[in-house]
Formats: structure tokens, C-alpha cells, sequence
């Protein structure tokens, strides 16, 4: 079964699609889409030819249609078609595209563009996104940078695509923040580390001395607020990406953790430990004003707030066992949501505000799922001997988490980043120079 | 510290070699008080405070722990106790060693302790650092009401990030739910 489909028809294949459209002789109203809220769809086909350029811009022009393939087939919704069956030389496309020739390579949609080298060094690009047999322009773009953010280009160019075929917003111009593992479990080294979301430009941003963990963007700027055992002292920090310089949040005799940003940026959610009980406060990081919002024998910690603001998803085993439940911000009034069998944690509230993601224990099992805010229409994702962790990218429709096998024997498992799509399909290995955990997904670069 | 427990415990297992301490001893000294979730009972170290039964041998022995060491609090008093899942309570076979603890922390009343609050790898990260933190102040609080001055004691948590034993089975796990006192 085929998800993309023309608005024109009820029918659901290219085949049917292409059939219907040359009886008819038209194709003004056709539209090509994907709908993404099915599952396991079949990926549309798409032509990607490379950008055409004089010399070093050719050949740049070739690595950006490769970066713009690659993020569109990860996506699970496109396939990509191999340039070697292209008819149509890309430099012949200067005017228009000769559709039949796509057509005859079965592509839907058509990618195709320029890219050069201004005056003053930087690189333009032009890319124009086709619908074949409607035969008309989707969609196009110009975009100039340095060279050196070529690759920003790429992603941005594959958002482009993807928001103008599926409707949602793209992000694939994103990065993604996480800890680096390695070294045998009882001294676990742990890094900070920062990559694309494609894995490339990474980074290490921590030296591995200090214990560092559960790392999360900022909404608004390019920081990062996290836990470091900073002389054996857990606390929540911020670190500017770009400068490189850390700052502890607060000045607490006790354990700070499980920090999140607000939506708006301004201010810091966590835990603190007094007297070994874990309450949640807010800190402002304009005011230095330090706001108390539980106030209960429990543990409450792993706070996420919803994209207005509004409410605060959190873990508490106040009724017992560890679970989910949801704070009105204003009146501070707090409702238990997670009800199903088993232990729920990591509640995180999706970008679209629409659902919750959460890793559940049960039976000795460890999932990733999401439910609606009211904690109802619980659905499961995935499953293992631990997943844990969701994060949500900024389009609320794909999920990473991460997934530690046990190993075999003496051999120790390994713990990796997946993502995986809202449907339950789709779940992918995200390539991480070592193991890795507790992944956070940025907001879309501006 | 890790060098330093090495020798020490190459050190006594060359004593219980000479000297025939009888086995199940010689094991439970040398795991410190590790031995307590599989026997259920309070134990630790007795062996080393066994004398040596010939002048042959204590020539050959290791001066032992000094006094009021880690190494002491590890051999001649045990130096942790474990928790059930998810929980925090003291255990009736961790009072005895926390009782232990209390009255070697009155012996020596210039040491200060970190307790370390440990879990198993079962739970998310941010609620066993919670549940870790809640594990510390428990050995923290028991120690405090048997006459410990709480300025002594620091707590802190390290969740699941510090397991002992690195199993990935109840064994391991039962080992890994731990208040652990370290000496400062």
C-alpha cells in the first residue's frame, strides 16, 4: 500500500496515479503528496540530480544532492533513485525538465539545480523541486553561504522537500546533543558530544573527567543545560555551544538534576535533592529567581514542559510507583495520567503539543511510547531489554531514543542512538563514532 | 585507592593461603561486605582480626588496615549495604553493619564519609539519581540517629552510572542497589 497520493483521487498508487492522470489529460488540480500519519508507507520515488556547476562548485553540487538523498531516504519516505539510471543529463534541465524521461524512470518528484560561486566567495544554489506528471514546479528555492556551510544548504533544501510533499515541517537542519560512552561500565567514561542530525560535523564538547549527563537544547539559543559531576558535585549546567563556557544553574548545597529549558527559553526546570527527597523548581535565568513547584515526600523529577507553557509533565512515585503526571504551571494542580500496567518515566511533551512520549518498564521489558496528553490512546513504539530516553524532533514526527542490548556472555552490549517515526516504523541505527546515550534533538537552526 | 585495595587484598589473600582461614571468610573479607544480600546475614571482615597462629607467620603478614582507613572500614567493618528494587529502606541485615559503621565513625571521630546512593541498571537515569540520592540520606539518617554528628557524613548519588558488578542479571543487580560509605 501506497501513501502518497493525489489529492485529485482516492486512489493510493503511482501506478494508478499515473494511469488516472493520463485519462483524464490533466493535471492542474493534481497534487503530489505523502501522508505521513500512516504507517509503513511505501517511499515515493525522487530524482535527485546534481546541482550543475562550473568545476570545485560542480563537484559540490553533486555532494549536496547526496546529502539531500540521504536525509530524504533516512526519512523512511522517499527512495531515491540511482542517478545512474537518469536519462536526462542534468545540465540539458537549464529551462525545464523533459518529464517524459523521469517518467520513464518511474520518478514522482524531480530535484534539479544550479549552484555558483559569487563575487565575494560564497556559494549560491538554486533548486527547484518538480512534480513529474503534473509536469509543473513544486516548489524552489535560492540559498547562498559560505562554502564551508554547504552542507546547511543540503538540509535545507531536503526540508524544503519534505515540507512541501508532506505538509509537516521538515528537520533535517538540526543537530543533535548526546553522551559519548565508552570504557568498561563500572568507570564509564561519558562525554558530551554534538553532531548533525546526519551524524556529520561531530564533536566532542566535554573531555570525559567529569561524569556528564542528560543533556538538552535550549529553545531559543545555541546552549545546552545538562549534569556534571563537576568535583563530585552533580549539579545542572549551561554551556554556550559556541564559546565553550560552562555555568552552574544556582548555587545549591545539594543535587541539581534533570534540567530542561523552558519553551521560551527563559528559564531552567529541574529537580533538587533536599535531605534526599527530589523536589522541582524552576530557576529564572534573567532574575536568578528560584521557584519551588513541588512540595511532596516523593520523587518527582524528569520535568517537561508543554510547548506553551502552560503545563508540566513530570515522574513522581508519589501514588507508590514511578508515574506519570501532568502540573497546571499556574495553580500548580497536579493529575496523574499514566495508568497502564507497569512503571512509566522520561515523560516528554512533543513539539506540536499534541502527544507525550515516555519510556515504560514492565515485566522486564523497557519500551518507548507516546500518549495523549490526557494519557489516554497509549501506543508503543519499540521495545527492548532497555530503550530509554525519547526525544522528539522539532516536527513532533519522528522520535530518537536509545537502546543498550545487554551483551552476550562476557561481551559486553552496546548502547546506541535510534530514531524512529510517531507510526512505530521506520526505526533506524544513528550512526555515533561510539556508544551513546541520552539524545537530544535541537530545535530547527534559524 | 583502586592500587591500593589491590595490595591489599593480594596481601590477605596470602595470609588466608598461609594460614588456612577457613574459605567462605577469606571470601566474604575480600568483597567486603558484598556477601551480605546472598547470606542475608550481617557480615564482614572477621578474618583479619584472627591472630595469626604462629610467629612464623606474622612476620611474613601485612601490617594490616591502619586504623580508621577505608581499608579498615571496608575489612573490619563493612563498608556497604544493599536496598531492595526501587527502594530505600534499611534492610534488618544492613542495620548490623550500619551499626558497625556508627561505632567505628564515634572511634574515629576526625573522619569524615561521603555515603555513595547506588542503583541497579533497571531504572530510567533521572529517577534512580533521585532514588540514589534517597538511598544515600537513608544510610546518612540511620547513622545519624545511632549518634553520628550529620556534619560528618556528605551524601551523593551516582543513579545507575557506578555499578559494582556488571552483570546484566538479578545476581549483578541485588549487588548494585547499594549505600556505599566512603571514607573522605
Amino acid at each position: 500500500m501506497s501513501a502518497y497520493r493525489r489529492h485529485t483521487g482516492s486512489f493510493r498508487s503511482a501506478i494508478l496515479a499515473l494511469a488516472l492522470l493520463a485519462a483524464s489529460g490533466s493535471s492542474a488540480r493534481a497534487e503530489l503528496t505523502i501522508d505521513i500519519t500512516r504507517g509503513n508507507i511505501e517511499p515515493m520515488p525522487i530524482a535527485i540530480t546534481r546541482l550543475v556547476g562550473e568545476g570545485d562548485e560542480g563537484r559540490l553540487g553533486q555532494e549536496i544532492a547526496r546529502v539531500v538523498s540521504a536525509d530524504l531516504q533516512r526519512s523512511g519516505l522517499f527512495r531515491p533513485i540511482d542517478q545512474r539510471a537518469f536519462i536526462q543529463k542534468p545540465e540539458a534541465m537549464k529551462v525545464r525538465p523533459r518529464f517524459g524521461d523521469w517518467r520513464q524512470i518511474n520518478a514522482q518528484a524531480l530535484v534539479n539545480g544550479l549552484i555558483e560561486r559569487e563575487a565575494d566567495g560564497r556559494v549560491k544554489v538554486t533548486f527547484r523541486l518538480w512534480d513529474v506528471f503534473a509536469e509543473r514546479q513544486l516548489t524552489g528555492f535560492i540559498y547562498r553561504s559560505v562554502r564551508t556551510s554547504w552542507r546547511r544548504i543540503a538540509h535545507k533544501i531536503a526540508d524544503d522537500i519534505y515540507k512541501r510533499i508532506t505538509g509537516e515541517l521538515g528537520y533535517f537542519d538540526t543537530r543533535i546533543v548526546y553522551i559519548a560512552e565508552s570504557g568498561p561500565a563500572d568507570r564509564r567514561v561519558k562525554r558530551l558530544a554534538i553532531m548533525d542530525q546526519d551524524g556529520a560535523n561531530h564533536a566532542f564538547l566535554t573531555n570525559g573527567r567529569d561524569l556528564v549527563l542528560t543533556p538538552r537544547f535550549s529553545p531559543t539559543a545555541q546552549e545546552i543545560t545538562y549534569l556534571s559531576y563537576f568535583h563530585d558535585q552533580p549539579r545542572v549546567y549551561i554551556l554556550n555551544i559556541d564559546t565553550g563556557q560552562q555555568e552552574v544553574v544556582g548555587d545549591f548545597p545539594n543535587m541539581t538534576f534533570a534540567p530542561r529549558f523552558s519553551p521560551d527559553g527563559n528559564r531552567v526546570i529541574m529537580s533538587l535533592a533536599t535531605d534526599g527527597n527530589s523536589d522541582l523548581y524552576t530557576m529564572d535565568l534573567r532574575t536568578r529567581e528560584f521557584r519551588r513547584l513541588t512540595e511532596n515526600p516523593a520523587i518527582d523529577t524528569s520535568p517537561s514542559y508543554s510547548p506553551d507553557g502552560g503545563q508540566i509533565a513530570f515522574n513522581s512515585d508519589r501514588g507508590g510507583s514511578q508515574q506519570i503526571y501532568v502540573m497546571d504551571a499556574d495553580s500548580k494542580k497536579v493529575r496523574r495520567i499514566s495508568f497502564g500496567a507497569g512503571r512509566y518515566a522520561t515523560p516528554v511533551w512533543s513539539p506540536r503539543g499534541d502527544l507525550i512520549a515516555f519510556t515504560k518498564m514492565h515485566k522486564g521489558q523497557f519500551y518507548i511510547g507516546v500518549m495523549d496528553p490526557d494519557g489516554k490512546r497509549e501506543r508503543l513504539l519499540t521495545s527492548g531489554f532497555l530503550v530509554e530516553g525519547p526525544t522528539w524532533a522539532p516536527n513532533g514526527r519522528v522520535l530518537l531514543f536509545f537502546r543498550q542490548s545487554p551483551g552476550v556472555g562476557s561481551e559486553e552490549g552496546e548502547t546506541r542512538l535510534y530514531s524512529i517515526d510517531l507510526t512505530g516504523y521506520n526505526e533506524r541505527l544513528m550512526v555515533t563514532p561510539i556508544d551513546a546515550s541520552d539524545p537530544a534533538w535541537s530545535p530547527l537552526i534559524p | 585507592m583502586r592500587t591500593k585495595f589491590v595490595i591489599f587484598f593480594a596481601a590477605l589473600f596470602l595470609v588466608a593461603a598461609c594460614e588456612t582461614v577457613p574459605e567462605e571468610t577469606a571470601s566474604t573479607a575480600g568483597a567486603g561486605a558484598a556477601a551480605e544480600t546472598t547470606t542475608s546475614a550481617g557480615v564482614s571482615g572477621e578474618a583479619v582480626s584472627t591472630e595469626p597462629s604462629s610467629t612464623e607467620v606474622s612476620t611474613a603478614m601485612p601490617a594490616g588496615p591502619t586504623p580508621g582507613t577505608q581499608e579498615d572500614l571496608v575489612v573490619n567493618v563493612g563498608d556497604r549495604i544493599f536496598f531492595d528494587f526501587d527502594k530505600a529502606v534499611i534492610m534488618a541485615a544492613a542495620e548490623k553493619t550500619l551499626k558497625r559503621q556508627a561505632a567505628w565513625l564515634k572511634q574515629y571521630g576526625g573522619v569524615t564519609v561521603t555515603v555513595e546512593g547506588h542503583c541497579d541498571e533497571r531504572g530510567t537515569r533521572e529517577y534512580n539519581l533521585a532514588l540514589g540520592e534517597r538511598r544515600a540520606n537513608a544510610v546518612k539518617n540511620y547513622l545519624v540517629a545511632l549518634g553520628v554528628d550529620a556534619g560528618r557524613i556528605a551524601t551523593i548519588s551516582y543513579g545507575k552510572e557506578r555499578p559494582e558488578a556488571l552483570g546484566h542479571n538479578e545476581a549483578a543487580w541485588s549487588q548494585n542497589r547499594r549505600g556505599v560509605t566512603a571514607v573522605n
